[in-house]
């Protein structure tokens, strides 16, 4: 088999590969909070952001498709990986107890992803896949958030999204082998906050976007 | 002080490998709190012994914390609930009068089951062989410090090399990696100058052979170094890691 080939394949390789395109979409996250954050300038200036960055189209086309197979790297990786690990152990104990390692990002990692997934195709299909004809993206988007149970579906979402990144974001490090006695505490702890500000930035837009309707 | 407590047992017993076990309670009455773990599973043998009924199988061997070779989930808990102590280390004052215990085998694909709580933990061998190792030739005793290796640097490999095999972070590993044991041979050897010359061959072929026995893959649970008796850290894992890539993308081993 081919070096490359087997070197991504091997247990290492796919974890650096969860590693990789994980802290992609930790790069694409902030941007896109960052983006979403001119909701709170009102109507002109979303939009005006969202005029902006289509005026790049060809590079946004780039970005999107990026994107795709990052999403897709990360997704089948993640499930073979979910399958090798539970078929690891095919006898389960009946007693289980943690010694502390676990957080509730690392014990709930394949749970959160999956649900991640869904919650993706179904934020593309509202925003993304929708005929924008003689509207704007800030009616669309506000439009949407005028119902209550939208705005409840997006503010679970982004708490799965901070807890699956709590653990995500020092862990891909870790696997890159980047441990480092004087960096890993600034990794953990940008992490953590990473975390916070993806969850509170994104779920707070719904709730007042609800709140302004 | 001495004193004496009677606990419930909860066994995993399993004749073979192929047949299917199931947890059997056992009382074990008046033991003393200075027992060790494995000191209270003797009398309980001894007691079945006496019944006429089969003992419980279990690995043990120096009985001093050093040689790796007994253990057993306690509760969820391998080794037990003490940190950086081996089953035989683990001692029945940390036990009160009246406790369920349930004991169980380290559960692993890779480790087949032998009887009851003895494993076959030959995967691990089969780990050393595939590259945890350093070839030399023999000849005359090379001069103490002709090699020189910075206090530091020596610590750290010390570290890795108290591994005792024992297979606690595969028992502990919610994924039943092996991610721990492997990274703390390579780190043991890639930090020391003799270890070297082998590392990108050794990372490769440790990494090859830890997949090909059906270890599962790491998560940062980061419950193996909590468990691990000898207390290594995930900071070797992240050497191996380190390891495994540069030698994958910067070597010429293929």
């Amino acid at each position: 088999m081919n070096w490359f080939v087997q070197t991504v394949t091997s247990s290492v390789g796919k974890k650096a590969m969860m590693a990789i395109t994980g802290l992609g979409f930790c790069l694409f996250l902030a941007a896109h909070l960052a983006g979403n954050l001119t909701i709170y300038g009102g109507r002109q200036a979303f939009n005006a952001y969202a005029d902006h960055l289509h005026s790049l189209e060809p590079l946004v086309k780039v970005a999107e498709f990026g994107l795709l197979f990052f999403a897709a790297v990360h997704v089948i990786t993640g499930l073979v990986l979910f399958y090798q690990n539970f078929a690891a152990r095919p006898s389960r104990y009946a007693v289980t107890s943690s010694a502390g390692g676990r957080s509730i990002g690392s014990r709930t990692m394949p749970y959160t992803g999956i649900f991640l997934l869904g919650f993706v195709l179904y934020h593309l299909l509202n925003f993304h896949f929708v005929d924008k004809t003689g509207t704007t993206i800030y009616d669309i988007v506000s439009g949407a958030f005028e119902n209550p149970a939208t705005v409840a579906v997006y503010v679970c979402a982004m708490i799965v999204a901070a807890i699956h990144v709590s653990h995500g974001f020092w862990s891909a490090f870790q696997t890159l082998g980047a441990n480092h006695p004087k960096y890993m505490p600034l990794i953990r702890g940008v992490g953590l906050v990473f975390s916070l500000l993806v969850g509170l930035g994104f779920g707070l837009l719904p709730v007042y976007l609800l709140a302004v309707s | 002080m001495t004193k004496s407590i009677t606990l419930t047992l909860k066994v995993w017993r399993q004749q073979d490998p192929q047949s299917r076990g199931r947890l059997e309670t056992y009382e074990a009455r008046d033991i003393s709190t200075d027992m060790s773990f494995l000191e209270m599973l003797d009398v309980v043998n001894e007691q079945l012994t006496l019944e006429g009924r089969e003992p419980i199988a279990f690995d043990h061997d120096c009985r001093e914390g050093i040689c790796g070779t007994c253990g057993a989930v306690v509760n969820g808990r391998p080794h037990g609930p003490e940190k950086g102590t081996t089953l035989c280390q683990l001692h029945m004052r940390h036990f009160s009068d009246g406790d369920t215990i349930v004991i169980e085998p380290w559960r692993a694909r890779a480790f087949a089951l032998i009887k009851d709580l003895a494993v076959d933990r030959g995967a691990l061998d089969r780990l050393i062989r595939a590259g945890g190792y350093i070839s030399a030739n023999t000849g005359g005793a090379p001069d103490g410090n002709n090699i020189l290796v910075p206090q530091e640097t020596a610590e750290l490999a010390m570290d890795a090399a108290a591994c005792i095999g024992c297979g606690a972070c595969v028992a502990a590993c919610p994924n039943a990696s092996a991610m721990l044991f492997v990274g703390a041979k390579v780190s043991h050897l890639a930090l020391l100058p003799q270890g070297h010359p082998e590392a990108a061959a050794r990372a490769t072929a440790m990494v090859r052979e830890m997949d090909r026995l059906g270890f599962g893959n790491c998560g940062n649970e980061r419950e193996c170094e909590a468990e691990c008796p000898k207390e290594i850290k995930i900071t070797n894992i992240a050497r191996l890691n380190r390891e495994f890539l540069k030698a994958r993308f910067f070597s010429s081993v293929r």
